[in-house]
């Protein structure tokens, strides 16, 4: 207790608190007891470091918001957005010339038509298709019916679909060509994967692994209208994350992407499930196979599940199984160069901006 | 072009950490520091590593207060990540090219040298501060420097009352002493 009373009054001396009088009598003590004057000087040298500390700390993360703003405004060339740019360029400049040719031949009008004419059946095309299957193949109705009911008598309910023949779940992307992960229960019952964008964009996806026991999924944009990104922002967590890590997710539980945040409530799963873990967090049908990421921006695992009888107990397979998947998939020839980003770019931005960063890497998967 | 009146306008700026001088003088000689340090066997990332030590160089220069700029801030930006850059490439061991327009440059060793001192003595507040672990930091962070008073932490961290917050902010911070000083004076001794 003594010694509190002692730190009290050197703090009350650095900050000039003291009546005179105190002054007086404690500057007296400083020159006879050589202990409180170390203090003194030891105290005062601690307070300074820590403010410097905190001011650097703050200047270093302003340093890094203006880079990325500046960056994304085009205002400095920064390596991230080089690539981009160049398409961006590339871009501009086809346009401008297809606008020329298209001003003095007059195809504007055509070439809208020719696009409308593209577009529509493949939007269309879906749907129509599903109809057709919704009348002529009711036995697979059925069949998609019983295993969900399978699936739902087994585990717990898991958070997919409305409708017996849409399965519907959120995916993310690991490599900058195409390459998500969504969880293997959205997409294993379907024949043909549509992802669609938070813009609103559709691309026919195809399967390429499907891991059922760790219920993941890597699933392959295969369609020519999407464009390569030139870098993912965020990276995905190699090792186990701890208890009570504040995390956020991202996914549609309707057609619009939501946002969902949380924290790391156990390092197991249903059960005591080594696979997977327990996130605490706001999560609907829909949100299976969102990314949940932790404050640095890494992935840490894959929402898949939540249980019925506890509100907001969700369970998220966990993030370094994407690698073990991964390096299955790598021992195919066609995708053994696959990179997966190691470095997320969103260390220390707060989640609006992180969020802002990622939204256009999370999509819907929709399979039918 | 620019008066000389507006480059004191934007180290003034600087030196209050306001975010409008920042940008600017981030805008206008990013890409002159980037394009030397591509150029000379340097990545992108580098470069941003680079630019913003040399920013915080310049920051610190700005905030001590007793630092007169003769120079424009273009010329002093270049000398000190010219600088920066040579000593990075001689640490990774590899070969340092003799990096041009020396003539446009102005002496800055007392600036890297004060640099690398400051740099250190961060490095051992952020171990320290990072050893301490939670609710330590909070606790020391919002007495210390969001300057609560006892009674406002005590609630917000759920203590009892303020004697008690009080108490744990007391043994927070002769933890944080405890390994501050043993580093410190390691680090200086080495030094």
């Amino acid at each position: 207790m003594d010694d509190i009373k002692i730190l009290d009054a050197v703090e009350r001396y650095i900050r000039g608190e003291m009546t005179p009088d105190e002054r007086l009598y404690f500057e007296q003590l400083r020159k006879t007891n050589a202990e409180v004057d170390l203090l003194v000087v030891e105290h005062t040298l601690l307070l300074q470091q820590m403010n410097r500390f905190s001011e650097w700390k703050k200047f270093k993360h302003t340093l890094q918001e203006v880079h990325i703003d500046l960056a994304e405004q085009g205002k400095i060339r920064s390596n991230k957005l080089r690539p981009k740019a160049k398409v961006v360029y590339l871009w501009k400049k086809y346009r401008r010339v297809t606008a020329i040719a298209a001003s003095i031949a007059g195809i504007t009008t055509l070439s809208i038509l020719a696009l409308v004419n593209s577009l529509t059946p493949r939007i269309k095309d879906p749907k129509y298709q599903e109809l057709v299957r919704d009348v002529k193949v009711l036995k697979d109705t059925q069949k998609a019916l019983d295993n969900k009911i399978k699936i739902v008598d087994k585990k717990t309910e898991e958070p997919i679909i409305s409708t017996p023949v849409r399965y519907n779940g959120t995916g993310f992307l690991i490599d900058t060509k195409g390459l998500m992960i969504t969880n293997a229960h959205v997409v294993k019952n379907s024949k043909n994967i549509f992802v669609q964008n938070n813009k609103g964009d559709q691309f026919k996806a195809f399967v390429v692994r499907l891991d059922v026991p760790r219920d993941v999924a890597i699933i392959k944009i295969d369609d020519d209208r999407f464009k390569s990104f030139a870098s993912l922002p965020y990276s995905i967590r190699k090792t186990t994350s701890d208890i009570a890590e504040p995390v956020f997710t991202l996914g549609y539980p309707r057609d619009e992407i939501v946002y969902g945040e949380g924290y790391l409530s156990a390092s197991t799963g249903f059960n005591g499930d080594t696979l997977s873990c327990q996130i605490s967090i706001p999560a609907n049908p829909g949100n299976s196979g969102g990314p949940i990421f932790n404050h640095n921006g890494e992935v840490i695992g894959i929402l898949s599940a939540k249980e019925t009888e506890t509100e907001g107990a969700v369970f998220a397979v966990q993030s370094k199984y994407i690698y073990q998947v991964l390096e299955e998939l790598k021992k195919s020839s066609l995708y053994k160069n696959v990179k997966v980003p190691s470095k997320s770019a969103l260390n220390g931005l707060d989640n609006r901006q992180q969020v802002k960063k990622i939204q256009d890497f999370v999509f819907i998967v929709k399979g039918d | 072009m620019k008066s000389e009146n507006n480059e004191k306008g934007l180290l003034q700026g600087l030196a209050q950490s306001d975010k409008k001088a920042i940008e600017t003088i981030y805008r206008e000689n990013y890409n002159m520091i980037q394009s030397l340090i591509i150029n000379n066997s340097g990545s992108a990332d580098d470069a941003k590593d680079i630019f913003q030590e040399t920013m915080i160089v310049l920051y610190e220069k700005v905030r001590s207060g007793t630092f007169e700029l003769n120079c424009l801030i273009k010329t002093y930006v270049y000398s000190v990540s010219r600088r920066l850059w040579l000593k990075r490439l001689q640490q990774m061991n590899r070969y340092a090219p003799a990096l041009e327009n020396l003539k446009d440059t102005v002496p800055v060793d007392e600036e890297i040298e004060e640099n690398e001192r400051i740099n250190n003595e961060f490095q051992v507040m952020e171990k320290a501060i990072g050893s301490l672990g939670e609710p330590c930091r909070s606790l020391l962070e919002a007495y210390y420097l969001e300057k609560k008073n006892m009674q406002d932490i005590a609630l917000s961290f759920g203590y009892t009352n303020a004697e008690n917050a009080k108490n744990q902010k007391y043994k927070c911070l002769m933890r944080l002493k405890k390994i501050f000083f043993a580093q410190y004076k390691n680090g200086n001794g080495n030094g």
